[in-house]
């Protein structure tokens, strides 16, 4: 029954068809990539790297459903028909051992120059942090430094799951957690770093276009876990970022004077970090 | 039977490895499965089975009985496994609205009309992944059919231990009890995920399913850990020591290395799991802080004392849970392996690259734990390494995936039931090992992590991979657990539905993954890219095809029951295969062997030129000059 031959066949066609309808169908596809532009473009870097290994999979893939379903195809059992006696190939063994070895190590060493742009602490942007981003089940608390420049004090602006960026400006964020793990996932600048307890992870990223996108909680951290949805919000100019910054400091003024204790202040001001090795020996030196 | 020599294999007793305990000294002249040795009475013991029924089937020490009560607490909980996931699936493609049978019996305890709440959704996913992997994946493979075949294969009439044997199954006992009752307890049973990441699992207050569930998931994970080591132990000793005369280690069939090989990984992997899982049980009732940092609490409760690191325990847990996934992959490919070559008539191609690419990906696997940590907050620079040894995993088995089709290239295919299963094993194992790639590869990585990518991906291991071993090795080695043959014709509808909806249901989920559909979120639809038609028909597309796969199942529930009743009879060796498994009834008797075998030459002596028979038992010299197949690859080639 060498028909048993299609059925493989089929699906690896299929496979490969659903993939290429896919990039056809904007509801299907990569979500529309908005780190691309801008100077550090890091979505665009694992967008490539992406579609690299699609191309180079998709042909491994390609070329050895063929070879299966060929040789199903090829060699059913049949009367008469005697298999070929043979215990393997010396040659054959090193030949399949040393390309897939090469492509391998290729692709690993390719992509460390991307890792280590977009992860590596040494590359972070020797700017102050802009803003600390700190989970909680099952919000983002977003905490600006205000006027003077220091987190932890009486100006802070705390403002809950929306963080306002400026378009084209790098960006460094303080990733925390209170509680449990969660995971800043911006899926449409294809960036994510777990937030853990007792620690302060640094992140950071640029975004091309300004406008409003979702941010994921992508680790499990309880019962709200799918509800944990945070906003980033990117402003045109510096402008407009302050005159947004302005307001919301005036509105948080009105509803809770200056002084009074801001929502979020149990784990994260200074003094507690202080006492935290991980966040302020390892990461903040 | 010809007694021509040959000189390859059987020139000679000194030809003939001792290092096995010599139940029969070795005589090459007279081989053969036959009782003729007159002169080796010990061998003529009649070894009868425990009459009584308790020590015959409950508490028994019969390594067969074992692997068989292994095998029935695997498919039960198999089906228990792949209702809880559809369920999962159900919520995901219709959130929130009624389940058929799960709502009606839940109505009361939930009190939504019928609506799963979302810490619910969070236990199913939890409890169908921590009892395919704990309770069907490792115990089938490992416990049902290691313990049936390793004896069997080398010629063995029973394990080294078969107290510890006997010790080994009813550990699982205790695990499935807690991992059930926990269902019930306050809170419910665990939804932290099969991966228990503290402080989600650790605090108590963090989440309905850690007030006591947790704590109950841990010791059920204990007792089946335990379980698995003292298994180990016991595979180790019984291949290293009970060979029959003649069986090097260069003569076993794939399989026995397979599970030689994974009995090492447990050995070594298993106590590191074990001592996470009784740090985390420690820190959840005695207030030890392992894992648990200065300054964290959930609930606005006062924080412990704080001090422990929370990347710790996922150190600790996928320095076992990667081997694990080995665990759950090299015992299949082994069985694969032999069913291949038996079904194609066709010696194994690669033999010996096939042993050590198994081997190498037994060492590497110790190596590679980190690519589950990419974006866990681990030093960047760990990544890095850990990428280029997760890239070189990928070599062994792309080495294998090439020697299977090696092997089908030039044979003389059957298309059983078995072989269609084990030829869907190697295409599915491709789009597994390849979709691999894109995880190793950590800047996509970056993207991809904890998406539905992953969950793909590990299905199309796991299911596509493991699981399809697990039906090619029922329907290969029923008839000679029970006597009886498996329906050939339902086992390949049942192969055609399964293979179709299995793939229908999963491989979309790469492409849903790479839109950035998380994992482990019980309604979707929040997040506004994702409420569109595109994922809305992904996602009911996977969920239907899940439910045909489902009931596709029936059909393998019904071929079982209706061929232990009136299949029809097996004879010793329905698929004329050399293995020693097939040298002996179907089933075996209490001792496997009335006489122990001798074994002349390795396992994959199909297609002889000019021997009268397409295949050659191990149990029969070869009577041409054939080849040593131990030395094949390196004369042969």
């Amino acid at each position: 029954m060498r028909y048993w031959s299609l059925l493989f066949l089929v699906t690896a066609a299929l496979c490969v068809g659903s993939f290429v309808y896919a990039m056809f169908d904007p509801n299907w596809w990569l979500l529309h990539n908005v780190s691309v532009r801008s100077p550090l473009h890091f979505g665009a870097e694992i967008d490539r790297l992406t579609m690299l290994v699609l191309a180079i999979t998709g042909a491994v893939f390609v070329l050895t459903m063929l070879a299966l379903s060929w040789a199903l195809w090829k060699y059913p059992a049949s009367p008469g028909r005697v298999a070929q006696y043979s215990h393997g190939n010396h040659k054959l063994e090193i030949v399949w051992t040393l390309i897939p070895a090469v492509i391998l190590v290729f692709l690993a060493f390719y992509q460390m120059g991307s890792w280590a742009d977009i992860k590596f602490r040494s590359r972070r942007p020797k700017s102050a942090p802009l803003a600390q981003v700190t989970g909680r089940q099952f919000n983002w608390l977003v905490r600006y430094p205000g006027v003077d420049g220091k987190f932890g004090t009486t100006d802070d602006l705390h403002v809950i799951n929306n963080l306002h960026i400026v378009k084209d400006q790098a960006v460094l964020i303080d990733l925390k957690s209170q509680d449990v793990l969660h995971s800043f996932f911006l899926p449409q600048i294809r960036l994510k770093q777990d937030a853990v307890p007792g620690m302060t992870i640094p992140v950071w990223f640029d975004v091309d276009t300004p406008g409003t996108y979702e941010l994921v909680c992508a680790e499990l951290c309880g019962w709200g876990h799918y509800k944990m949805r945070g906003l980033l919000t990117v402003h045109e100019t510096q402008a407009e970022f302050n005159e947004w910054m302005t307001s919301a400091l005036a509105e948080q003024n009105q509803t809770q004077p200056a002084g009074a204790t801001a929502p979020d202040a149990q784990a994260s001001d200074p003094a507690t970090t202080a006492t935290d090795p991980a966040s302020s020996t390892v990461e903040r030196s | 039977m010809s007694k021509k020599k040959s000189p390859a294999s059987n020139s000679g007793p000194e030809s003939i490895d001792l290092v096995a305990t010599s139940h029969a000294p070795a005589d090459p002249v007279s081989p053969g499965a036959a009782p003729t040795h007159q002169d080796h009475a010990h061998d003529h013991h009649e070894h009868p089975g425990p009459t009584n029924f308790l020590t015959r089937y409950v508490f028994a020490t019969d390594h067969k009985v074992i692997g068989i009560q292994f095998l029935v607490s695997g498919l039960i909980f198999f089906i228990v496994g792949g209702l809880l996931a559809l369920a999962v699936r159900w919520q995901l493609a219709w959130p929130w609205t009624r389940i058929p049978v799960l709502s009606s019996m839940m109505e009361s305890q939930w009190q939504t009309k019928g609506q799963m709440p979302p810490e619910f959704y969070n236990k199913l996913f939890t409890m169908h992944a921590s009892v395919m992997i704990f309770f069907v994946v490792i115990p089938i493979l490992t416990g049902a059919f290691g313990n049936y075949l390793i004896p069997l294969m080398i010629g063995a009439r029973d394990m080294a231990f078969p107290k510890l044997n006997m010790l080994s199954y009813w550990f699982m006992w205790p695990a499935f009890i807690v991992m059930l009752v926990s269902f019930t307890v306050p809170g419910g049973a665990a939804e932290a995920g099969w991966t228990a990441y503290p402080p989600l699992s650790v605090f108590r207050h963090s989440t309905p399913g850690s007030l006591n569930g947790q704590t109950l998931w841990l010791m059920g994970v204990l007792f089946a850990g335990v379980s698995s080591i003292m298994g180990s132990i016991n595979y180790i000793t019984t291949v290293l020591t009970l060979r029959a005369p003649g069986m090097k280690m260069f003569r076993m069939p794939m399989t026995v290395w397979s599970m030689f090989i994974t009995a090492l990984l447990q050995a070594f992997a298993l106590p590191v799991l074990t001592s996470a899982i009784i740090m985390q049980l420690l820190d959840r009732t005695i207030g030890t802080n392992f894992f648990i940092p200065v300054g964290a609490s959930v609930a606005n409760e006062p924080g412990p004392v704080g001090g422990g690191q929370p990347l710790l325990f996922q150190h600790l847990f996928w320095f076992y849970s990667h081997p694990a996934v080995y665990i759950m992959i090299l015992p299949a490919m082994g069985m694969v392996s032999d069913i291949l070559s038996t079904f194609s008539r066709k010696p194994l191609f690669g033999y010996k690259p096939m042993v050590f690419a198994m081997a190498a990906i037994a060492l590497l696997g110790f190596l590679v734990w980190g690519h589950h940590m990419f974006q866990s907050g681990m030093n960047p620079l760990l990544g890095a390494t850990f990428m280029l040894s997760t890239m070189v995993i990928a070599l062994p088995s792309a080495i294998k995936t090439f020697n299977w089709i090696g092997t089908l290239w030039g044979g003389s295919i059957q298309f059983t039931a078995a072989m269609l299963f084990a030829t869907g094993f190697v295409a599915m194992f491709v789009i597994g090992g390849l979709s691999g790639i894109f995880m190793a590869a950590t800047p996509i990585d970056i993207h991809i992590h904890d998406t539905y990518f992953i969950v793909g991906h590990l299905h199309y291991v796991l299911f596509g991979g493991s699981s399809f071993a697990i039906f090619a090795g029922l329907y290969y080695w029923f008839p000679k657990i029970f006597g009886r043959m498996l329906d050939e014709r339902l086992g390949k509808i049942h192969f055609l539905l399964t293979f179709i909806s299995f793939n229908c249901t999963f491989f979309l989920m790469h492409i849903i993954g790479l839109r950035g559909h998380p994992r482990r979120v019980a309604n979707p639809y929040i997040y506004q890219f994702l409420d569109n038609p595109g994922v809305h028909f992904m996602n009911e597309f996977m969920t239907v095809s899940a439910l045909l796969m489902g009931a596709a199942q029936l059909i393998l529930i019904y071929n079982v029951l209706a061929s232990l009743v009136a299949g029809k009879r097996a004879p010793d060796n329905p698929w004329r295969a050399n293995t020693l498994e097939w040298a002996t009834s179907s089933p075996p008797p209490h001792h496997n062997f009335a006489t122990i075998p001798t074994v002349y030459h390795a396992a994959y002596e199909y297609s002889v030129p000019g021997e009268a028979e397409d295949f050659i038992p191990q149990t029969q010299p070869l009577a041409n000059l054939a080849p040593s197949p131990a030395l094949a690859t390196s004369s042969h080639a």
